[in-house]
C-alpha cells in the first residue's frame, strides 16, 4: 500500500464526515485484531465448528478427462454453512463486532447470500439485524428473503436508483450515518472505503491458505492457473492470496459477460473496454459509468456479479498484470453448469459457474501433468428458482403453476 | 476569502442568513430558473446548486429521488454549467456547487475548477471528499480562489473540527444531526453543546443544515449560527404546492 487504504492508485476512504469517528474506531479494532494470533485462532476455531472449514479440494476427474488437458481441482466453498464463501467474512466481522461491543448489524445484499449469511451470524451472536436489498432483487430472490426473515432479520426493500446491489449499499450507508453508535455495517465484499477491502480480504484469505496446502498435498505441486469469478471480488481475493507470491501460478478473474461484452448488457469492469476510473460508494476503482460519472445499469444472470464496481485490490493487481481478467456470458454459464452437474454431480452457483466457463476454455491448452484450480464460491441448489428459470425448465414451471393454484384456492 | 467577507458584510443587516439548496434538472432547468428567481426576490442570501449524481450517499429520500429523476430526464453536467452561468449573471448573490466527487473526477478536477471560476461560482460542497482524499482538490481551491466548504458533524471531535477548518474557507457547513438530509431535527441540549464545539473550533461563519424547515427552526438558530440552510423543504414545497408557493415560503422563514 502506498498511502493508507490504497492499492497502487486504487481504494481510499471517500466517506462523509459524520462517519469519520466510526471508521477510526473500526480501523483501530481491526488493526488490533490483526496483531493478535488469538483472534485468528478464535476465527478458525469458529469456522471449523460452526461452518465446514477446511472445505475440501475435489479432483474433478471426469471433467479433466472430458477436456483432455490439465487436472481440474475444485475448491469447495459451497460446503460452507449457508452455502457460500460469504460465511467466512461474515463470521469474522461478527467476532469483530463482539469486540467493539456493538449490538446491531446491517448489510447490503444482491442475490441474498450475504444477507442470509449475515442474518445467520446475527442470530448466533444475538445481534439485531437489518438487511438492505434492492426491490428488484427481493422479487428475484424470494427464498433468500424468506430465510433472512425466519432467521430474525428485518429485510428492507430498496426502491431508489436501479433497485439493485449498488442501491442497497447506498441505503446501508444511509442507515449507518443515522445510527453508527451501536451499529456495524457488515460490508459483504472487498469493496467500499478502507478498511473494508483489506478486512474482507483478510477473512477470505483462509480459502487460499487451505487451497495451497491442499493442492500441494493432493497433486504434489502448485496449479498452473487459478480461476475465480469476480463480482465485488471477495472469493477471488480469498483464493488468489494463497498464490500471489507464486509467480508461476497464473491468476484469472472471470467477470459477468451477460449478453456479451459488445451488448452493453454485462458487468465486466476490467475484462471489457467499458470500465473507467471513478469514485463512488466510498472508494476509487474501475466503474461502469457514463462520461458524466453517472453509474450504469449492469446485467448478469448471476445477481451476485451484477455490480458496477470491483475491488480496488483486484484493480491494482489487474493494472500490474498479476491477475488476468476474462468474461463469461450468460449462455456459456448455463452450458458449463449443465456439464458440471452431469459429469461431477456438483451444482455450482451461477456466480461460481463463471469461473468454470473460463477454466473449461483453457483446460485443453495444458497437459495432464499440470493442474488448474477453480474456486467454487457457492452452491447452486439453493438458487433453484433462478436456475430452473434460466434453464426454462417446463416441468418446474408446471410445478410452480400448480403450487400457485393451490395457494390461490 | 470572498464568501466569508460577503457573509460578514451581509450579517451586519440581518440576524441570520438563508442559504437554499436546489437539485439542478429537477424537475427541470426551467423550474429551477423560476424557483431561484423567487428565492432571490424573497431575500435568500446564498444558493447551493446540486449537480445530480446517481449515488448520492449522504442524501435522504426526497433529494435522492430528485437526483435520480434529474438524471433520468437527461440532465448533463455540461448543461448544469450553462445554467449556472446564466444564474450567476442574472442574480447578485453567491452561488455554490454541491455535488459528489465523482462528478468532478470525470469532468477533470482542474477543468471543473477552471470552468466554475469562469462562470463565477463561489464555493464547492463535496460531502464525500474528506481532506485525507482531497490533496489535489484543496490545492486547486486555493489556486482558483473557490471556497471549499468543510462539513462538521455532531460526531466530530473539537480536535477534528480544528483540523477540518484548516482546509476550508468561506464558512463551515454544520450538519445538525446524524443521518441523511430531509428528516426533522431536534434542537436539544446535545445540539447546543455541539454548536458550542463548532464555534470554539473556527472563526469562520457557521451554516446549519439538515432538517431546517420552518420559521421556528430558523429562529432557534439566530445567535447560534450565521446561516440557516433550507434543503429538502423547498423541494417538498414545490412538489406539494407548486412553483408559485416558493416565494411566500421563503419570506415566511424570517
Amino acid at each position: 500500500m502506498t498511502k493508507t487504504g490504497y492499492y497502487g492508485n486504487w481504494g481510499g476512504a471517500f466517506i462523509p464526515e459524520v462517519l469519520y469517528e466510526t471508521f477510526r474506531e473500526l480501523n483501530t479494532a481491526f488493526e488490533q485484531a490483526k496483531k493478535e494470533p488469538a483472534f485468528w485462532q478464535e476465527y478458525t476455531d469458529l469456522m471449523s465448528t460452526y461452518s465446514c472449514r477446511p472445505t475440501p479440494l475435489t479432483h474433478a476427474e471426469n471433467l479433466s478427462r472430458h477436456f483432455g488437458g490439465a487436472q481440474i481441482y475444485i475448491k469447495r466453498e459451497d460446503l460452507n454453512h449457508t452455502g457460500a464463501h460469504k460465511a467466512n467474512n461474515v463470521m469474522g466481522q461478527g467476532l469483530l463486532v463482539k469486540r467493539m461491543g456493538k449490538k446491531r448489524v446491517i448489510a447490503e445484499t444482491g442475490a441474498g447470500q450475504h444477507g442470509v449469511a449475515t442474518a445467520t451470524m446475527a442470530a448466533k451472536f444475538g445481534f439485531d439485524c437489518t438487511i438492505y436489498m434492492g426491490e428488484e432483487d427481493v422479487m428475484r430472490q424470494r427464498p433468500n428473503v424468506f430465510w433472512m426473515e425466519k432467521l430474525g432479520a428485518t429485510v428492507v426493500p430498496v426502491t431508489s436508483g436501479s433497485k439493485t446491489l449498488k442501491d442497497a449499499i447506498n441505503e446501508a450507508f444511509r442507515d449507518w450515518v443515522t445510527d453508527m453508535d451501536d451499529t456495524h455495517y457488515v460490508m459483504g465484499t472487498v469493496c467500499g472505503p478502507h478498511p473494508f477491502p483489506e478486512m474482507v480480504a483478510w477473512f477470505q484469505s483462509i480459502i487460499g491458505m487451505e487451497a495451497r496446502k491442499q493442492i500441494l498435498s493432493q497433486f504434489g505441486s502448485l496449479p498452473s492457473r487459478v480461476f475465480a469469478c469476480v463480482g465485488g471480488g471477495s472469493n477471488a481475493m480469498g483464493v488468489f492470496q494463497g498464490f500471489l507470491d507464486d509467480a508461476d501460478v497464473e491468476l484469472v478473474g472471470v467477470e459477468a459477460g451477460g449478453k456479451g461484452l459488445e451488448s452493453g448488457q454485462h458487468a465486466s469492469r476490467l475484462a471489457g473496454k467499458d470500465g473507467s476510473a471513478g469514485v463512488a460508494q466510498g472508494y476509487k476503482t474501475m466503474f461502469l459509468q457514463d462520461g458524466d460519472g453517472q453509474m450504469c445499469d449492469t446485467h448478469s444472470v448471476a445477481a451476485g456479479l451484477d455490480y458496477v464496481g470491483v475491488s480496488p485490490i483486484l484493480t491494482d493487481l489487474w493494472e500490474k498484470r498479476r491477475v488476468r481478467f476474462a468474461a463469461a456470458t450468460d449462455s456459456e454459464v448455463m452450458d458449463a453448469l449443465e456439464l458440471t452437474m452431469k459429469k461431477e454431480g456438483i451444482i455450482p452457483a451461477l456466480e461460481s459457474t463463471h469461473a468454470f466457463v473460463q477454466a473449461f476454455k483453457e483446460a485443453g491448452q495444458l497437459n495432464e501433468k499440470q493442474a488448474i484450480l477453480i474456486n467454487m464460491s457457492g452452491r447452486g441448489d439453493k438458487d433453484i428458482f433462478t436456475i430452473a428459470n434460466a434453464f426454462d425448465d417446463p416441468s418446474w414451471k408446471e410445478f410452480i403453476i400448480g403450487k400457485g393454484a393451490e395457494y390461490a384456492a | 476569502m470572498q464568501l466569508e467577507e460577503y457573509i460578514k458584510k451581509t450579517r451586519a443587516d440581518k440576524n441570520i442568513l438563508l442559504m437554499t439548496h436546489i437539485v439542478l434538472g429537477y424537475t427541470s432547468l426551467e423550474v429551477n430558473r423560476e424557483v431561484i428567481r423567487q428565492m432571490v426576490e424573497n431575500g435568500v442570501d446564498l444558493i447551493e446548486m446540486q449537480i445530480p449524481f446517481s449515488e448520492p450517499m449522504a442524501d435522504g429520500p426526497v433529494i435522492v429521488k430528485a437526483n435520480q429523476e434529474a438524471i433520468e430526464t437527461g440532465t448533463k453536467v455540461r448543461q448544469c454549467f450553462d445554467f449556472a452561468a446564466e444564474m450567476t449573471a442574472a442574480h447578485d448573490i453567491p452561488f455554490l456547487f454541491m455535488t459528489y466527487y465523482n462528478i468532478l473526477y470525470q469532468y477533470g478536477v482542474e477543468q471543473f475548477f477552471k470552468d466554475s471560476k469562469k462562470i463565477g461560482i463561489k464555493g464547492f460542497i463535496i460531502p464525500d471528499l474528506p481532506p485525507e482524499e482531497g490533496e489535489e482538490f484543496f490545492r486547486l481551491s486555493r489556486e482558483y480562489g473557490i471556497d471549499p466548504i468543510m462539513i462538521y458533524a455532531p460526531t466530530s471531535t473539537e480536535e477534528r473540527m480544528k483540523y477540518l477548518a484548516g482546509y476550508g474557507s468561506g464558512f463551515i457547513y454544520c450538519v445538525a444531526r446524524k443521518g441523511v438530509t430531509g428528516k426533522q431535527t431536534d434542537f436539544d441540549k446535545d445540539f447546543g453543546s455541539y454548536m458550542k464545539r463548532c464555534r470554539n473550533s473556527t472563526t469562520m461563519p457557521l451554516a446549519v443544515g439538515f432538517g431546517i424547515s420552518s420559521r421556528e427552526d430558523v429562529e432557534t438558530l439566530v445567535g447560534i449560527a450565521d446561516i440557516a440552510v433550507i434543503g429538502t423543504k423547498t423541494i417538498k414545497v414545490v412538489e406539494e404546492e407548486g412553483i408559485d408557493a416558493v416565494g411566500s415560503f421563503i419570506s415566511s422563514l424570517r
